[in-house]
């Protein structure tokens, strides 16, 4: 419970214990905060509130007053007399009001509960054992916790259509839809795309696309997210795992810059899908559908997974080897990657002091137009990771036209390029010919085919670390799956590289130890531990790079001109 | 006929000659009225129609004074006013003969209530299936706009209003005020939350709004004609003027009949005004308000205290037939449709075909009276057709109970108190149908 008290927060009593919320907070937060859940089905923190499924239903009272002298009434034992509604009221539309009490487990609110419930079930299939949802679905739950326990129905249960297709990713179960409409408003309200809608009335209603439509936005599968059943489900994930089986690790979306926090759901080295994490900073629950089907790549074929040198695969230490030659033995230019955590682009950075003070260093900008929504103009989740550990100075810039010009000048003989696919950033076959090129990516791409040496390095769901938003941001994703075998992750292939070139023991690659120095080494990363980072993200102070022209625009909590500094 | 009509509201309406032209209305001193509110000060017509105690004639019966005095007038927003014609309620008749025979009078009532509420613009919702009321009620307002009476600058007093008429939906739920509001949006007619989007503060459009009955409206014109305490002493104490009863079912003449609240019985209505039931037949229960109001069984006693503390006795026949009479009795005078069964009834029929009827009309937004009303509807028709369990009659009543007061909008109740009401009042006759034959289901049609 709070103890401060704030002079804009106000008294509620839930179930007797005073609560002290900000006035006009409903009462299914307000309960949530110390703890007390109110069930619900319709009700969603980020939606605008309809208040149809009457799951949550209290019983709602407040002081009275005396009528004619304004006084509080008292009751025999001196406390303010609470005169309680006769008839329960929804907690999710019920706003804070001074004095407000409410009941949440009182004989008439398990009636209505149980009510509810049997209502929801008498014309729902209940064949959990073959539905997609068993295990996440609140139906079931609450069944469980506030249902009757048996069946009063013995009439024919309605028949609606059973797989319906909405959109390339979702598909619609209608006897199981409980009619809740978040996912009409989901689409109406945040994917600013209205296709939803009931027709037909009574229970017989039924969601459907309207005439001409489908479910195709980029933010359809947030959809299933929030359909509290199975009857909205992805096409991608639908039927290929029981929830209960899958490990959840929290990620990063690096789709862009705005650091979209997310869940990744993998079982035994495979990841089943990703969903999006509750960030009320960031991205509040939603993520786009692009995102979600990232995972895709790691199991994908030109995935690259062994160190080679000249084409051949080669034992790491070897590799090491030939790098340490390649880079001693003439001028370096280093190409580092916005894709990359800030733990690995200030040990790219250790790596580059040790190789001289000329070095010139990259990084490669990724500048798409953004969607206003959750996906940003800058399309590299971590450039200003790069600009805090001082790996860069400047924004990147798209192409690699100036490295292009050193190497046509004859000014470099090797190229580190550490995640990045110098091809697809603008330079030239031609332009490779003329120098010797040292590769870690995690794809075979035409950089790796006119590479020396290949680093296999591991996708954001084989490493842990940390990236910087477009909000300075500083935010941590965790390993969801192991990377492939014998391949070191990118932080620990740095620390060896480095350790080889200054003779000193490797730093040991854990994101928390590089922090030790980082937090000592950074004025705007004082007093950071990286295990205390919490789980929604710190701000750092990031004015030291106002006056940057950022490309970001207006993203969902994200106002360009507020961009540094300001929490 | 023993007992004469005290009408006021039907005052020419039938009248041989009479037409709904606005010559024969101005011939019989239409307009009048709206002259005299646009030289008043609207506060002052809102003090009248609140001294008044006029009652809203929809179903609720709550007073249209107070109901204006909720407006939100401090918000800067426009303020409309919306006349609720879309008269759906089961048994209940009595708007469709205003708009048909008497449509100036509906709109010199809305007028004078949108001078005095100063609404910005008004509309008149009109059930769908009143095609032709729609289009007299059209045509009315291109007359009166040509003499002055809507529109622009009405009568020289620089209030300007326009009247839209507006078809409904085809749905009852289109006759609850928010669901009408949505559906005047262009939405699908779901009812809204109250709190918080009360009509008067967060109505059409969500400015503030009042949503009045036709027949409100007609008497509105009436309070300002003779003055709010002049109209507080027809009727009776908190039930003041006169209202349209509309008798249907097993009597010998149905219809509609208008009568100062309270000044007769409900057993007067039936047997003195509409000759009784058919002869042979004796009377088993009546629905006083419309299908959604309880059921009243012919030998109920009644017995409690009215507001005024008075105690009461009374048999069905002795019921006053007022607002307050009714609801102390455990109905309602609801919109008025008076439904009259004789001894041929079987009441898990007649229930069978009502909840049919709230099945069916059921908006769907909210669990308890989307599910509960069609499960209610497929255990009475299984009941009537020759399936009947012993438990069926407890059952039905614990689903009432799990409707009632627990939905969005009052269609809630409305879908429950049949159930609850007959299958309390009629227990024996819903427990026999359990031992009936069941061998032989029939076919049962259900409206
Ligand atoms: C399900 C339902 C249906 C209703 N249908 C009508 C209707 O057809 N006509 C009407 O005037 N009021 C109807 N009402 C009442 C309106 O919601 C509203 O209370 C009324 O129009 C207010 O007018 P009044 O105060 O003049 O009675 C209905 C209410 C409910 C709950
Ligand atoms: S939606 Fe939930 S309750 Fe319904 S069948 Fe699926 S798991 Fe079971
Ligand atoms: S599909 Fe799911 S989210 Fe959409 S209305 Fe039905 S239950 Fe609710
Ligand atoms: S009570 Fe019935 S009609 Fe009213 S909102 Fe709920 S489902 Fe719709
Ligand atoms: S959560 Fe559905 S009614 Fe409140």
């Amino acid at each position: 419970m709070n103890s401060e008290k704030h002079d804009n927060l106000i008294s509620v009593h839930i179930d007797g214990e005073e609560v002290r919320v900000p006035p006009g907070t409903n009462m299914i937060e307000a309960a949530r905060s110390i703890g007390t859940e109110i069930p619900h089905y319709c009700y969603h923190p980020k939606l605008s509130v309809v208040g149809n499924c009457r799951m949550c239903l209290v019983e709602m009272g407040m002081p009275g007053r005396d009528r004619e002298t304004g006084e509080p009434m008292l009751d025999e034992k001196g406390q303010p007399k609470i005169l309680w509604m006769p008839k329960p009221a929804v907690a999710c539309a019920t706003g804070a009001a001074p004095g407000m009490h409410i009941r949440t487990d009182s004989a008439l609110v398990r009636s209505c509960r149980e009510g509810v419930m049997e209502f929801l079930l008498v014309n729902h299939p209940l064949d959990c054992p073959i539905c997609d949802q068993a295990g996440e679905c609140h139906l079931q739950e609450f069944a469980t916790d506030y249902g009757r326990g048996y069946s009063r129905f013995v009439e024919e249960k309605n028949v609606k259509p059973k797989r319906t297709r909405l959109g390339p990713r979702v598909m619609l179960d209608d006897e199981r839809c409980i009619l809740c409409s978040r996912c009409i408003r989901f689409c109406k309200e945040i994917a600013d795309d209205d296709v939803l809608g009931f027709i037909d009335r009574g229970s017989y209603s039924t969601l459907t696309c309207f005439p001409g439509k489908e479910l195709a936005n980029n933010y359809s599968l947030n959809t299933v997210d929030i359909c509290p059943v199975g009857a909205l489900t992805s096409t991608d994930f639908r039927f290929r795992m029981r929830p209960w089986f899958l490990k959840q690790s929290p990620s990063i979306c690096i789709e862009s810059s705005v650091g979209v926090n997310t869940v990744v759901w993998s079982r035994e080295g495979t990841i089943y899908r990703i969903t999006p994490r509750r960030n009320d900073a960031v991205n509040d629950t939603w993520m786009s559908d692009s995102g979600r089907t990232l995972y895709k790549g790691v199991d994908s074929g030109d995935r690259m997974n062994v160190y080679t040198l000249e084409g051949r695969p080669a034992d790491a230490g070897a590799v090491l080897e030939e790098c340490v030659a390649l880079l001693r033995g003439g001028s370096v230019a280093v190409v580092g990657s916005g894709r990359s955590s800030v733990e690995e682009q200030w040990m790219l950075k250790r790596t580059v002091e040790a190789l001289g003070d000329e070095i010139p260093v990259y990084l490669v900008g990724r500048t798409e137009p953004g969607d206003g929504l959750l996906i940003s103009n800058d399309r590299n989740p971590n450039v200003r990771g790069a600009l805090l550990t001082g790996l860069m100075d400047t924004l990147p810039a798209a192409t690699l036209d100036d490295l292009g010009a050193r190497i046509e000048a004859g000014e470099i003989d090797t190229i580190l390029s550490f995640g990045e696919d110098l091809c697809a950033a603008g330079l030239a076959r031609g332009q490779l010919k003329k120098v010797r090129v040292i590769y870690a990516g995690t794809h075979h791409n035409d950089c790796s085919q006119r590479s020396r040496v290949e680093i296999p390095l591991l996708t954001v769901f084989e490493r842990s670390g940390s990236f910087v938003n477009q909000q300075f941001r500083l935010q941590r994703f965790s390993r969801a799956i192991p990377g492939p075998e014998g391949v070191y992750s990118d932080l620990a292939f740095l620390a060896l590289l480095h350790a080889r070139l200054t003779g000193l023991r490797p730093m040991r690659p854990e994101p928390a130890e590089i922090w030790k120095h980082l937090s000592r080494e950074i004025a705007a990363l004082r007093g950071i531990e990286y295990d205390r980072i919490s789980d929604t993200g710190v701000v750092i102070d990031g004015s030291k790079f106002a006056h940057l022209p950022f490309c970001e625009g207006k993203s969902l909590h994200y106002e360009p001109t507020a961009a540094t500094a300001v929490s | 006929m023993a007992i004469s009509e005290q009408r006021v509201i039907l005052k020419h309406v039938d009248e041989p000659g009479y037409d709904p032209g606005i010559e024969c209305y101005v011939r019989h001193g239409g307009y009048e009225t709206l002259r005299k509110a646009v030289g008043m000060q609207p506060e002052e017509i809102c003090r009248g129609v609140e001294v008044s105690e006029v009652r809203g004639r929809g179903g609720a019966g709550f007073p249209a004074g107070m109901k204006w005095k909720f407006l939100d007038r401090k918000s800067g927003k426009p303020i409309y006013l919306i006349c609720n014609a879309d008269e759906s309620e089961p048994g209940t008749f009595k708007d469709r003969q205003i708009m048909h025979k008497d449509p100036h009078q509906l709109i010199e009532g809305m007028m004078v209530s949108a001078f005095a509420i100063q609404a910005a613009l008004a509309f008149i919702y009109i059930r769908e299936e009143m095609p032709q009321a729609a289009r007299i009620l059209e045509a009315a307002i291109d007359e009166a706009r040509a003499r002055g009476f809507v529109g622009e600058d009405i009568l020289g007093s620089g209030y300007s209003c326009e009247i839209v008429v507006h078809r409904g939906a085809a749905a009852y739920i289109c006759g609850e005020e928010t669901g009408l509001i949505e559906s005047l949006e262009g939405k699908r007619a779901y009812p809204r939350i109250k709190p918080p989007y009360f009509p008067a503060a967060l109505g059409l459009y969500q400015c503030p709004t009042i949503v009045n009955n036709v027949e409100t409206l007609c008497h509105v014109k009436h309070v300002v004609a003779i003055g709010g305490e002049a109209f507080a002493r027809t009727g009776s104490p908190g039930n003041t003027g006169t209202r349209i009863w509309c008798v249907s079912g097993h009597v010998q003449r149905p219809g509609y009949y208008e009568f100062e609240c309270g000044a007769l019985t409900l057993g007067e209505m039936i047997h003195d005004v509409c000759g009784g039931v058919h002869p042979g037949r004796s009377l088993k229960a009546v629905i006083p308000g419309g299908s959604s109001a309880k059921i009243l069984r012919a030998d109920e006693r009644f017995t409690g205290k009215l507001k005024d503390g008075t105690e009461f006795d009374w048999g069905l026949n002795d019921i006053p037939l007022d607002f307050d009479s009714l609801m102390a009795c455990g109905s309602m005078s609801g919109s008025g449709g008076i439904i009259v069964m004789d001894d041929r009834v079987d009441m898990v029929e007649a229930l069978a075909n009502i909840n049919a009827f709230y099945s069916h009309e059921s908006c769907g937004q909210c669990t308890p009276c989307r599910e509960g009303s069609l499960w209610m509807k497929k255990i009475t028709k299984r009941m009537a057709e020759g399936g009947a369990r012993t438990e069926d009659t407890d059952l039905l009543l614990s689903i009432g109970d799990q409707i009632a007061g627990r939905t969005i909008c009052a269609f809630g109740e409305a879908c429950a108190w049949p159930t609850q009401s007959f299958v309390s009042k009629f227990r024996d006759e819903f427990l026999a149908k359990a031992s009936e034959d069941s061998g032989k289901r029939k076919g049962l049609r259900l409206v």
